[in-house]
């Protein structure tokens, strides 16, 4: 397949000069400033050869019938940088051991400027992110958008849910309150009841026979940093595959003139 | 595959005309540093992964000595009711490493188990083996009763309703200097049969000790 860089939209071509300016230096400042704006993005594409990709990227061709159903995918990304962002300064205030884990969090939500408001955020934000990546999957069932090519992304999306689930597991034991703790108890038990694994799997979960000093750290460890760098590559991937196979029309449009795209077909 | 791709390769360098094939050479210079790069890029990062997987898992495998810890004199405790006491099951975290157990004398009319020297006095583990929440004993109705799920044991610790899958484990007890003192955990199947200790939600009875196997670290006192 032959790549096409898509033409830079009509906005953002260079103007051709007029015969006045022919030569002459740039004599607003604003004329100045974009002058020095292109000559940074040329130095940056001289050295990168950005541009293209981010042509490439981003003035993609749409089907016709695009609706709102498509901005679910972009949802559910804007949930996970919110939850990215949110979480960042709550880990700027937190203390993951088990004896100062619940009073960190009772200091951060109780006496910290907008601790509340950011920690509410964060949780309130992953039911959000979970939801929308189910509503997304949905849209994505329904509209018939999983099949070939794109059954790859429709793997890696299934992926990026159970991380997604597995994210909201980990992150509900740090607030380490009566109901954090007994729901990761339960939640553990329900791991070990699959046979054979399950009770390895509760080991690694616990970090020991029995919830311990290295649990909740653990957690936190897996919450913070394995996971969020697990969806992020996997969220690169995604994109990459959407903007290399583009996207589907919904089910109920049809081509223009039906005998060409059959011929264009075969 | 072409046809020339399934052509045997000669075994000599010097047969597949490369320049400067030493006499007898079997291994071009080229794949010799191929499989030199690759070789040492695998052990450089089997070198960072292999510490960080056996650390992760490391826990499984270790050994957490469960010392005996008393829970009061013998006048304290009764056969016909329990009485609760706190075990430190997890220590360094404080209070999140506690649990509560339920004590008794062991009860010649009630109880059907034999009497050895480790259940003269009965500790029952709060620990509900539906899923592990704690479970409270109701003394007007003779039940440990489970706030979660409505799992419901009986004087025993038999399950008598709700999901439970087994009886409530128990611990190994025995009398010192006139004391009480309570030991390491044990899993029970409906039976009462000892077994090594295994986690809320697997089942004893029938196969179910072979699709759930005992961590190899924590067993069961030998011989009980």
């Amino acid at each position: 397949m032959a790549k096409i860089t898509p033409p830079l939209p009509r906005a953002l071509r260079p103007k051709p000069k007029g015969p006045s300016e022919n030569g002459h230096a740039p004599a607003t400042v604003k004329e100045k400033a974009a002058e020095k704006g292109i000559t940074v993005v040329d130095w940056l594409d001289e050295r990168t050869s950005m541009s293209a990709g981010a042509r490439w990227l981003m003035f993609r061709k749409i089907p016709k019938g695009t609706n709102w159903f498509y901005t679910l995918g972009s949802a559910s990304l804007f949930a996970f940088l919110s939850q990215a962002v949110t979480g960042v300064f709550l880990a700027m205030y937190y203390d993951p051991s088990a004896t100062r884990a619940y009073e960190s969090v009772r200091h951060l939500t109780n006496e910290v400027f907008l601790g509340e408001f950011v920690r509410g955020m964060h949780k309130w934000g992953s039911t959000v992110m979970v939801i929308l990546v189910f509503l997304h999957m949905g849209r994505t069932f329904f509209f018939g958008a999983y099949k070939y090519p794109r059954e790859l992304n429709w793997v890696i999306g299934v992926v990026l849910l159970i991380l997604t689930l597995f994210m909201s597991f980990t992150g509900y034991l740090l607030p380490f309150d009566q109901r954090s703790f007994w729901a990761t108890t339960v939640g553990v038990a329900i791991n070990g009841t699959g046979p054979l694994v399950g009770p390895y799997l509760n080991d690694f979960l616990r970090a020991g026979p029995e919830f311990g000093v290295t649990t909740l750290s653990r957690f936190y460890a897996l919450h913070m940093l394995l996971l969020p760098g697990v969806i992020g590559a996997m969220i690169g991937a995604h994109l990459y595959l959407v903007a290399r196979l583009g996207t589907t029309a919904p089910p109920w449009i049809r081509a223009d003139n039906p005998a060409a795209q059959r011929e264009a077909d075969a | 595959m072409s046809a020339d791709r399934q052509q045997k390769k000669p075994r000599l360098t010097a047969d597949e005309q490369i320049p400067g094939a030493f006499e007898g050479e079997t291994v071009s210079r080229r794949r010799f540093m191929t499989g030199t790069v690759h070789t040492a890029g695998a052990i450089a990062v089997a070198a960072f992964t292999l510490p960080a997987l056996g650390f992760a898992i490391g826990p499984v495998f270790e050994k957490s000595e469960r010392r005996w810890e008393s829970v009061g004199p013998i006048a304290d405790f009764p056969d016909t009711t329990y009485i609760p006491r706190t075990l430190t099951i997890s220590p360094g975290i404080g209070d999140v490493g506690k649990t509560t157990v339920y004590v008794r004398k062991y009860n010649d009319a009630r109880d059907t188990q034999p009497k050895d020297q480790y259940n003269q006095y009965i500790a029952i583990s709060t620990r509900c083996m539906h899923l592990g929440c704690p479970v409270r004993f109701v003394d007007a109705s003779a039940r440990f009763i489970c706030p979660c799920h409505g799992g419901v044991y009986d004087f025993e610790g038999k399950r008598t309703g709700g999901p439970p899958v087994r009886p409530l484990d128990r611990f190994y007890t025995r009398v010192r200097n006139g004391n009480v003192e309570v030991g390491p955990r044990f899993s029970v199947n409906s039976e009462l049969h000892r077994f090594s200790p295994r986690d809320p939600g697997m089942p004893l009875d029938g196969i179910g000790q072979y699709l759930y196997p005992a961590r190899p670290s924590t067993r069961k006192i030998p011989g009980t």
